[in-house]
């Protein structure tokens, strides 16, 4: 069953969402490897768990927040220096439309 | 069913509406950059914000209260716990490759909203409210992209309707609704222009008594209410006409043109997008207890709908004045101050509704930035009510203090405009003017009403329009059965 989950199109989707390009020999590779994977958990799934809420988080430490004051710690000349191409002080990337 | 909604051609619309309000806090939902419009190219980002890596977002505790303060005015249940998660996509806007939003758990939901089309109460109900962080803005050259991420990282609240939106006015009136209450609440500033506000209709199309839902089709890049009905009544029929030519509705994102007024194709959506929502492992839930929920209850302000309905019982104003009054908090609480300082609400309304919205709508100014204050214009009313001017005078006493910023008392004195009340003053003008029109009082004699309407106006022409109205007829028809 779960090797029909990881036939070589579901990799390819993955692939293609995550931005990946993979040869067949990778796309063969990784359909074992995550099989297997997902066997894993077909294998913890059967672990009857009703009345258990999802977990989260494992611990159960207050979440913090922060008072609504600004600060700036960088002018956007620091912030696009790195970048690797820019226009004045934006981002300059590939044409997306 | 649903027999009562309105019908196109045989069809009924089904809308829903999602709208980004974004909160009005000083910084960013995740992070201390500045949330200002108007800042220089990228100059309100920090590592946090462009996404760096090893960087970790910290909660704004105003977004929380605002989106909490939002929900209970829209009647939702606020989850005492709810769940960031993470929404995965690629697109040059987003720069860590997700959005931190909410999904399965979100902070509000289950709420409704009412308001009034046409004359009649419509309730559409509210599936969810939950926060997110907004994306950054795109400007596109052909050859390449540019990127700003000043808005990257705004709280956004998106609150999502029922499909129980059934014509465009409706839609419109939705959204309308929304600012409404986001802007009474403080919480958003409700510029559409600037994109603080932004309604994205889903709309779909089916033959009346159908009830499987159609193909929905999601519209974007609408920023006015008249262009949320324009473009919702421009897919109805667009999509009515695509089905009698047996073409089949794609599911997709189209853009308005309101230049054109029609939709355009932006995006389909046949590869159905896949998020991959999960928590995000950065942020902890998000924890409401009931100490909080009942304090923020307690702040809230009286809300549009309630205070219109105070308006009407308590004022007897009309439900159409009562609506108009309190769509803006502001404009309600100058009705309010208005009404009590010259104890004469319904003077007050009428004032405010006939004159200085036409005013403020033609100086394109609010109310809070009328030249005349409330103060003032009470007093305006109180010198009618007491007989020193007349209805017709307060008008131009009425300009004179939008143009000037005079107090009432003082344009009155200065002009010599005060009412004449005295019978014997007023005797002796109606006296003139029958005197000088001879024929017309033996038209009167004759039976001729009509010519009293003429007599009226040249003695208030001779008054110069000063002497009080109530007295002139009396005395006028004593003098004429003389």
């Amino acid at each position: 069953m779960s090797d029909s989950k990881f036939n070589k199109d579901v990799i390819q989707k993955i692939a293609n969402l995550a931005r990946l390009q993979l040869t067949p020999e990778q796309a063969n590779e990784f359909s074992e490897q995550l099989s297997k994977i997902i066997l894993h958990f077909d294998e913890i799934s059967s672990i009857n768990t009703e009345g258990v809420e999802p977990l989260i988080t494992p611990s159960e430490i207050e979440y913090t927040l922060r008072e609504d004051s600004v600060k700036q710690n960088f002018h956007a000349e620091e912030m696009v220096a790195n970048a690797p191409d820019k226009q004045g002080n934006l981002f300059k990337v590939p044409p997306v439309v | 069913m649903s027999t009562s909604n309105p019908s196109f051609r045989g069809f009924e619309a089904v809308i829903g509406i999602e709208v980004h309000v974004q909160l009005k806090t000083d910084s960013k939902i995740f992070s201390a950059d500045a949330t200002t419009f108007d800042s220089a190219d990228n100059e309100n980002t920090s590592p946090v914000s462009v996404g760096m890596p090893g960087t970790l977002p910290v909660l704004n505790k105003k977004a929380i209260e605002y989106a909490i303060k939002t929900g209970l005015a829209l009647g939702c249940n606020v989850r005492k716990k709810s769940v960031f998660s993470r929404k995965n996509y690629f697109y040059p806007d987003l720069p860590k490759g997700y959005q931190i939003s909410q999904y399965d758990e979100p902070i509000c939901e289950k709420g409704s909203i009412q308001f009034e089309v046409e004359g009649k109460s419509k309730t559409v109900g509210i599936t969810r409210a939950h926060l997110e962080e907004d994306a950054g803005k795109s400007t596109h050259f052909g050859q390449y992209t540019l990127i700003n991420y000043n808005r990257a990282g705004i709280p956004l609240l998106e609150i999502v309707s029922e499909p129980e939106i059934h014509s465009p006015a409706e839609a419109a009136e939705y959204c309308r609704s929304i600012r409404s209450i986001v802007r009474y609440l403080e919480v958003c500033d409700g510029n559409l222009e600037e994109g603080s506000l932004r309604c994205d209709c889903n709309v779909s199309v089916r033959k009346v008594g159908e009830t499987k839902f159609g193909t929905k089709v999601e519209l974007k890049n609408i920023n006015s209410f008249r262009f949320v009905e324009k473009a919702v009544e421009y897919e109805i029929h667009r999509q009515i006409d695509a089905i009698e030519n047996k073409e089949k509705i794609v599911q997709e994102t189209r853009l308005y043109d309101p230049d054109k007024n029609r939709t355009f194709t932006m995006r389909t959506k046949e590869d159905a997008q896949d998020y991959r929502y999960f928590p995000d492992p950065d942020l902890l839930p998000i924890i409401v207890t009931d100490a909080q929920l009942s304090q923020i209850k307690k702040e809230l302000p009286e809300l549009p709908l309630i205070r219109a309905a105070r308006f009407v019982k308590d004022m007897q104003l009309s439900t159409h004045d009562a609506h108009l009054l309190t769509e803006e908090r502001d404009l309600a609480d100058y009705f309010e101050a208005t009404g009590k300082a010259c104890n004469n609400s319904k003077a007050a309304a009428n004032w405010i509704i006939t004159e200085l919205l036409r005013e403020l709508n033609d100086a394109k100014l609010s109310v809070s930035q009328s030249k005349v204050n409330a103060k003032n214009l009470a007093d305006l009313i109180a010198e009618v009510d007491k007989g020193t001017i007349s209805g017709k005078i307060a008008k131009t006493v009425f300009k004179e203090m939008w143009d000037s910023g005079s107090t009432p008392a003082d344009i009155i004195k200065t002009k010599g405009l005060v009412q004449v009340s005295d019978p014997g003053e007023i005797e002796k003008i109606v006296a003139d003017v029958l005197a000088a029109n001879p024929d017309q009082v033996a038209e009167f004699k004759a039976g001729k009403d009509k010519v009293l309407g003429f007599f009226v106006g040249a003695i208030m022409k001779a008054s110069k329009g000063k002497a009080n109205p109530g007295l002139v007829n009396e005395i006028l028809m004593k003098k004429l059965k003389e």
